[in-house]
């Protein structure tokens, strides 16, 4: 008896992840979608964003969230990689033992430290060095790589560590090195783990916030190139929230939507690669 | 004629690029730490952390951030946390695959790739907005609580899956039902591991920005109850920082706010150690 009832109770609580996520979905959609079939589909999708005028165009914020984003996957990805493979196949279980805890205790430091890093070191070297504001892309795009790599390092790790030892002893055996093993027989045994790394940390990029607020410059335009300044869909949100009001919350709520159906799709594409196994 | 390279001479050629790749990555991310450190430490002191804010924060210390930060962590962990443990509980005590471990778990896994802007509109919406609550710890603390409770079910669920079968076979031999079996036997032995989630979980909602600034609100004010609203560390550094208000002050609250970020993961971090060399 006390058994039955604890196992209701208990289904009850555990249920409560999905009826937060629905919760979640819920009441984003219901605050953000009217908007969109209001304004119309190419009010919305357009480059003019003057919400207090009814115009509620996010297409540059979209293009501005997907830049930024792919290059933090440009600088993220071949030094997470490097990373994952040199602690993986190359070095000391000593080493292994020591730079793995740290770089996962990394993935701890709150993204407004990694912008303010932007502030203070990145965006005066860029204006130095390239001209312009120094608020840009290129700054957004470092940071955010730079963000993503205890992600893609630990989860690409975990991938490497799971290939059955037989696979390096058979390579081995018939001469390759490490090298080529690592080419030829490792990369593809872990494909499916590095993938998930890198869409949970494109999630991430896509979906940060503060610290791309604080270097990207938040220009309401489609950047020209990585110098210049841009805006994303979390910038817009976190930047106009605080006063927003009427038609102009409510497409702060659909740009949340737009990001929340993005994520929501990396999450399962992410979730059925790692399943798969 | 393409450059032959020999096997032996592309293998040092890699060593060498992931070598200096990874000293890299890891060279930069101590490199912020130690910056931030290094242009901090000066800045702490004894008045600088039990004082009020003054002047929006050019002067005084960060005492009210340092309670609206512990206020709203606590909220978010007394909620979040049985939550999190009673889920992990029933998909590995009662589920053995099947839809609804399915569903769950599609949840958890979901909701943990929900960047936190998401988890600021919602909070602001739903708990500040439609039940009301107004900017306040409350708010703020419901919101993390839900942003952290995929972390808690998943780090708990690993830990209660390492406690040995035989342990619960003893328990059932010797009478004890399946809810005496979980109380007695398996949460006290997995205990370590659910704390190591708990404490992963804390360090989450410590540093995070996006989710409390809507929810828990910007006020400099001393918080005194839980509908307060209030300013954490975090949220304080974002303004200092973004507004130039003060650099000296927004190095010191950005050292603080390390120093307990990396002392909560670095203790979550010993505790699994423990926890993992017991049972694995």
């Amino acid at each position: 008896m006390k058994d039955k009832i604890a196992e209701k109770a208990l289904l009850f609580i555990a249920l409560s992840a999905i009826l937060s996520l629905l919760l979640i979905t819920f009441f984003i959609f219901q605050q953000g979608i009217p908007l969109l079939f209001k304004a119309g589909f190419g009010n919305f999708f357009s480059t003019h964003w003057s919400p207090t005028r009814g115009q509620f165009g996010i297409l540059s914020m979209i293009v501005g969230s997907l830049m930024v984003t792919i290059g933090a996957l440009i600088v993220g990805i071949p030094f997470g990689l490097a990373c994952a493979i040199f602690l993986a196949e190359f070095s000391s279980s000593a080493i292994q033992k020591t730079l793995k805890p740290i770089i996962e205790l990394l993935a701890g430091i709150p993204s407004v430290v990694y912008g303010f890093m932007g502030i203070v070191i990145l965006v005066p070297f860029i204006r130095q060095t390239f001209g312009g504001p120094g608020f840009s892309v290129l700054a957004a795009s470092i940071i955010l790589g730079i963000m993503i790599l205890p992600t893609i390092v630990s989860i690409s790790y975990d991938a490497f560590v799971a290939v059955p030892n037989t696979y390096r002893e058979g390579s081995f055996a018939v001469g390759a090195t490490k090298w080529q093993t690592v080419v030829m027989l490792l990369l593809p045994a872990a494909r499916s783990g590095i993938v998930a790394g890198i869409i949970l940390g494109m999630g991430r990029a896509i979906g940060e916030t503060m610290a791309v607020i604080m270097i990207a410059g938040n220009a309401l335009k489609i950047p020209g190139s990585i110098f210049d300044s841009v805006r994303t869909l979390t910038s817009t949100i976190a930047l106009e929230l605080g006063y927003a009001a009427g038609d102009h919350r409510a497409a702060l709520f659909a740009c949340g939507s737009v990001l929340f159906i993005i994520i929501i799709a990396l999450n399962i594409v992410a979730i059925r690669i790692t399943g798969r196994k | 004629m393409p450059l032959k390279i020999g096997p032996r001479t592309s293998q040092i050629i890699a060593y060498t690029i992931l070598l200096m790749m990874t000293v890299i990555t890891v060279v930069i991310l101590f490199f912020i730490i130690l910056y931030v450190f290094k242009n901090g430490f000066g800045q702490l002191s004894i008045e600088f952390l039990t004082e009020k804010t003054h002047d929006m924060g050019k002067a005084g210390g960060i005492f009210p951030s340092i309670l609206g930060t512990l206020f709203v962590t606590v909220v978010a962990i007394i909620i979040a946390t049985p939550l999190g443990v009673g889920s992990a509980v029933y998909l590995v005590e009662y589920t053995r695959g099947g839809l609804v471990r399915r569903v769950i778990s599609f949840g958890a896994d979901c909701l943990a790739g929900v960047p936190s802007i998401i988890f600021g509109l919602f909070g602001f919406i739903f708990f500040v907005i439609t039940l009301r609550l107004g900017w306040s710890v409350l708010s703020g603390g419901l919101t993390l609580a839900v942003m952290i409770i995929p972390t808690i079910i998943r780090t708990t669920e690993e830990a209660i899956k390492a406690v040995p079968r035989s342990y619960r076979e003893i328990s059932y031999s010797l009478g004890g039902g399946k809810l005496d079996t979980i109380l007695k036997v398996v949460l006290p032995t997995a205990l370590p591991g659910i704390l190591t989630g708990v404490i992963l979980g804390i360090g989450r909602a410590v540093g995070e920005t996006a989710a409390v600034i809507f929810t828990a609100g910007s006020s400099l004010g001393m918080p005194t109850s839980l509908f307060s609203s209030t300013r954490t560390l975090a949220v304080h550094f974002y303004i200092l920082a973004r507004e130039g208000i003060s650099m000296p002050n927004a190095y010191g609250t950005a050292t603080v706010l390390i120093i307990i970020i990396l002392g909560v993961n670095f203790v979550a971090y010993r505790l699994m150690h423990r926890f993992i060399a017991r049972y694995y």
